[in-house]
């Protein structure tokens, strides 16, 4: 299946951390990510992690690359430690084992699991400040 | 928690008020006070109204507000809880208190609301954000439900 563009598949999304190191720890030890690719480029780490058997990866990308100049990284920065830049959505097959293993490392959630028409979701942060939840959909 | 990198001032500002700003999203129907609000920032009471207001450019009382004003919203758009019923649910101490502040922020009253609000399907967090009233309006005081963050 593709799009009149041959578009075929989501693959890779940036997400802004402070610390890939950090960032890292967080996606695999408490979300199970695994990691896809982490390779010293000289120029850059380029660190992506994804849901094992799903093919869509996050792109742990650090704030800071010469892309932007100091006051915009300032900018950026100071965004995702608000919370005001968006986040990430995820899939559970037990939302309230999944809630229950983050709440007990730690974790910071920014919601309880609340059933919604859509099925039952909660919220988390990741340690910058990224919104992350985690939905079970109805009937799954 | 210790971190293993550096965060500026401001951003470390950030996150603790940001960890507050959560708390109220969480236990916003519970009479919140500035010193419970301003531990969690590790701020004292008299910094944390300034503070929040700085980094999320209105009080923490109208924050408050507004969250509980939106979750209204969604409930009376989402379930056919009596208005009464839902004024308690998201924090309102009163009915008439709740009534003067829903139609100030959102321009109806609740009923009016209902009535011209179908239910929609999308994850929670983006109807919280999305219908969220902005911080433009009238502040209308709200004396018995305590929520005495700024």
């Amino acid at each position: 299946m593709t799009t009149d563009n041959h578009i075929t598949s989501l693959h890779i999304r940036s997400v802004p951390v402070l610390d890939q190191d950090e960032a890292l720890d967080f996606y695999t030890s408490h979300l199970g990510f695994e990691v896809r690719d982490d390779i010293d480029l000289g120029f850059m780490r380029w660190l992506t992690v994804g849901v094992p058997g799903q093919d869509t990866s996050l792109l742990l990308e650090l704030v800071g690359g010469p892309q932007h100049d100091e006051a915009t990284s300032a900018q950026v920065r100071d965004l995702v430690t608000k919370g005001a830049l968006g986040g990430v959505f995820l899939l559970s097959s037990d939302v309230h084992a999944t809630y229950a293993a983050l709440r007990d490392a730690g974790v910071e959630i920014t919601s309880k699991p609340v059933e919604q028409p859509y099925g039952t979701d909660f919220g988390i942060r990741d340690p910058f400040g990224n919104h992350v939840r985690i939905n079970q959909p109805a009937g799954a | 928690m210790s971190r293993a990198y550096e965060l500026s001032a401001q951003e470390d500002t950030n996150r603790r008020v940001l960890r507050a700003r959560d708390e109220m999203d969480r236990r916003y129907a519970e009479p919140l006070d500035v010193p419970t609000l301003a531990a969690i920032a590790h701020l004292s009471p008299s910094q944390f109204g300034r503070v929040f207001k700085d980094v999320y450019g209105e009080t923490p009382h109208r924050y408050l507000q507004r969250r509980r004003v939106e979750r209204a919203m969604t409930l009376l758009r989402q379930t056919d809880r009596p208005v009464t019923d839902v004024a308690w649910d998201v924090g309102f101490a009163s009915l008439g208190t709740f009534s003067r502040t829903f139609s100030t922020i959102v321009g109806c009253s609740p009923s009016e609301f209902r009535a011209r609000h179908a239910p929609v399907a999308v994850p929670s967090c983006f109807i919280a954000a999305w219908t969220r009233p902005r911080t433009s309006g009238t502040v209308v005081s709200e004396k018995r439900a305590r929520p005495r963050a700024d």
